[in-house]
């Protein structure tokens, strides 16, 4: 399955940040996304996932194929860590859960409850729930943060055999993963301001 | 769906799930009001029908802020509304959810604290059924109003104030049903009323509602 | 052809630039016009018609209640309207006019409500009755209360607009719910007692009721008000729509453009 985008413009509280991206993510490919900070990575990520609509331009491929991951990961601290897994391996409607816990080392805190679990841990918790989904493209928000080196490590393994069974990734993320990436810098896409005078329908 | 339904079972019997804090409030509430009206049983048997009513549904009303807030903090709907479940379902399971551990309760507990306010025994059976059919409503609708202010930060006042306009014809069929059943006149047209507007709502109110968290999630 | 072209010659007032422009002109005539027909319709109503035979001068705060009623209810049907457009071909104009007339319809219930209570004192000795006409206002009030909240509390104007949008859909189906179960409710309270029917002086019965001699200048007064309706609505968008525009150029600024 492969993710096409072409010429979109996104907006984030009714103001242009981005426009003009165009990009493709073959089956077996991981693009990373760069850019500083407030340009519009998040609204990026989250308008592919399809949680805003884009203010113009086409994305094709996303329909039911993305895995999102964003700055929380949905972890409800009172279920076990079985228990969040499973709950969301049965709304993707895939029922096994044990390569999760294995890919990011869970296997001991299984019967846990999430809500003890350290902070790193949570996000190695949340992470997991990307392999359960079962969906071809990854597309993650800033997986990496309070992750440690070693769980950096398990989290680029996951990553690459997700790649070498032809799905894909795209990752916003400031630190190198050791990944065979494309790297997408938003920064020249950054939208143009309109014109002060152009008092049209839409204000800005 | 099931897992949905299940997980938010699981979450509100947990430990800080909230499971229960209806019941005491309608409890309270009840016990209240003798205090402030004064003990005269006659006085207390012909009110009982609309205060208990109106017990359940403040009761209903305490529980809706963390209808959805809970999972909008912790990220848990950006990823419901990403997963394979149209959110439709989403938000008509969290309705569902919070009547099997708000209304339901209610409904089981009117009867005992109609024994404190004196209602008349023909008034039990009718106050149970009208409760019974009436407080699903009061789910759903009290859905839409978490669904409208799930992103605000201090939502909850808000959220009666929008809610409570979209609760008077509930609450007018249903009390009306339970007070005619404590007389012993006939209750047909309100009760028809009350399933009416249950049957509507849970019906159409699911989709304004999943409109509405789709315009809070962007 | 001719249809279209039309339909798509009154889209166009919701740029809202030509918005302004063209409100700007045509204000000062409903401005003009409205003091005209208030000042005719209440002088005429107040001292050129005689005191009611039975209700004596009380009769005529009609000039006021009956108006002021009638825009209570007609701006949220207005507000229903410009939300639809708002969902269906998202004018911005649109969604803000909705914005602009809830507070005047808020105003325009307190009216019907303090005018009525005024009347029914002498009337019926008591400044409230929970008839269902009462009733129903003081309902239709909480739910612009309600509106005008949501409106206030959401930053973003455009979720603000659908939000708002889909309550005014969602609170019209519930206020005519709520009517007929008003009716249903007080009926149930007092059966077959007929002591506070105020059909029988305001409302539905008016013309069959009030006489020419009240009629007439009652008719001038609910023109009046309409277009004073319509002045404060046009001249609040005004205002709306460039308040949205400096929150725009603000927003601008900060992104450092």
């Amino acid at each position: 399955m492969t993710l096409t985008v072409t010429d979109l413009s996104i907006a984030r509280g009714g103001i242009p940040v981005l426009q003009g991206l165009g990009f493709d993510l073959r089956p077996g490919t991981a693009l990373v996304v760069r850019g500083p900070n407030g340009i519009g990575k998040t609204t990026l990520l989250r308008t592919l996932a399809g949680l805003q609509p884009p203010l113009s331009g086409h994305i094709t491929g996303a329909e039911d194929t993305i895995a999102y991951a964003g700055h929380s990961d949905g972890i409800k601290p009172t279920l076990t860590v079985t228990e969040n897994l499973t709950f969301w391996a049965s709304v993707f409607g895939t029922a096994e859960i044990r390569p999760a816990l294995e890919a990011f080392e869970l296997n001991d805190l299984a019967t846990r409850h999430a809500g003890n679990l350290s902070a790193g841990q949570k996000r190695r918790l949340g992470l997991s729930r990307l392999l359960v989904t079962g969906r071809p493209i990854w597309v993650l928000d800033e997986p990496t943060v309070s992750l440690d080196v070693s769980a950096v490590a398990m989290f680029a393994t996951a990553v690459r055999a997700h790649l070498s069974q032809g799905g894909c990734a795209l990752i916003a993320t400031h630190i190198d993963l050791g990944l065979d990436a494309a790297v997408l810098d938003v920064g020249p896409f950054r939208a143009k301001p309109r014109p002060v005078t152009d008092f049209d329908g839409d204000f800005l | 769906m099931i897992a949905l339904l299940l997980r938010d079972l699981k979450l509100a019997f947990r430990a800080g799930g909230g499971f229960g804090l209806g019941l005491a409030f309608f409890l309270i509430v009840t016990v209240m009001v003798p205090f402030s009206v004064g003990p005269q049983s006659a006085l207390l048997s012909t009110i009982a029908p609309g205060v208990l009513w109106l017990g359940a549904l403040l009761a209903c009303l305490l529980s809706l802020d963390r209808l959805l807030a809970l999972d909008w903090e912790d990220g848990s709907l950006d990823l419901l509304a990403t997963a394979p479940l149209p959110l439709e379902a989403v938000v008509t399971i969290k309705a569902l959810a919070h009547w099997i551990t708000t209304g339901l309760p209610l409904v089981l507990a009117a009867p005992v604290l109609g024994v404190l306010l004196n209602l008349p025994v023909a008034g039990f059976s009718w106050l149970v059924v009208s409760l019974l059919v009436g407080t699903p409503a009061l789910s759903v609708i009290g859905t839409f109003g978490a669904a409208l202010t799930v992103g605000l930060k201090r939502g909850g006042l808000l959220l009666s104030l929008l809610v409570l306009p979209l609760y008077v014809p509930t609450l007018i069929f249903g009390a009306e049903a339970a007070r005619r059943g404590a007389v012993g006149m006939d209750t047909g047209t309100p009760m028809l009323m009350l399933a009416g507007i249950t049957a509507a709502t849970v019906a159409l109110l699911p989709f304004a509602s999943a409109a509405v968290l789709r315009v809070n999630l962007r | 052809m001719t249809f279209s072209t039309k339909a798509n010659a009154l889209w166009e007032y919701a740029n809202p630039k030509k918005f302004l422009a063209t409100t700007e002109r045509v204000l000062p005539f409903f401005w003009a016009s409205a003091a005209a027909c208030l000042a005719v319709g209440l002088i005429w109503g107040f001292f050129f018609t005689p005191d009611d035979y039975r209700q004596g001068a009380t009769v005529k705060i009609i000039y006021l209640h009956v108006p002021a009623a009638l825009l209570a209810i007609n701006a949220w049907f207005m507000m229903l309207l410009t939300s639809l457009i708002w969902l269906i071909r998202r004018h911005h104009v649109s969604a803000l006019a909705a914005r602009a007339a809830a507070p005047v319809g808020v105003v325009m219930t307190l009216i019907a409500l303090a005018t009525g209570a005024i009347w029914g004192q002498p009337m019926w000795g008591t400044w409230w009755a929970w008839d269902p006409r009462l009733t129903s206002f003081l309902i239709l009030f909480l739910f612009y209360l309600g509106y005008i909240a949501l409106w206030e509390a959401i930053e973003n104007p455009d979720t603000a607009a659908d939000l708002t949008s889909v309550l005014c859909l969602v609170g019209s189906v519930f206020a005519i719910l709520s009517r007929y179960a008003v009716n249903f409710w007080n009926q149930g309270l007092h059966q077959g007692a007929s002591v506070m029917r105020i059909e029988a002086v305001t409302g539905g019965d008016t013309q069959e009721k009030v006489s020419n001699v009240f009629f007439y200048p009652l008719l001038v007064c609910i023109v009046g008000f309409v277009l004073l309706f319509v002045a404060l609505v046009l001249y609040r968008t005004g205002t709306e729509i460039r308040a949205r525009r400096i929150r725009a150029l603000l927003a601008r600024e900060r992104v450092g453009a």
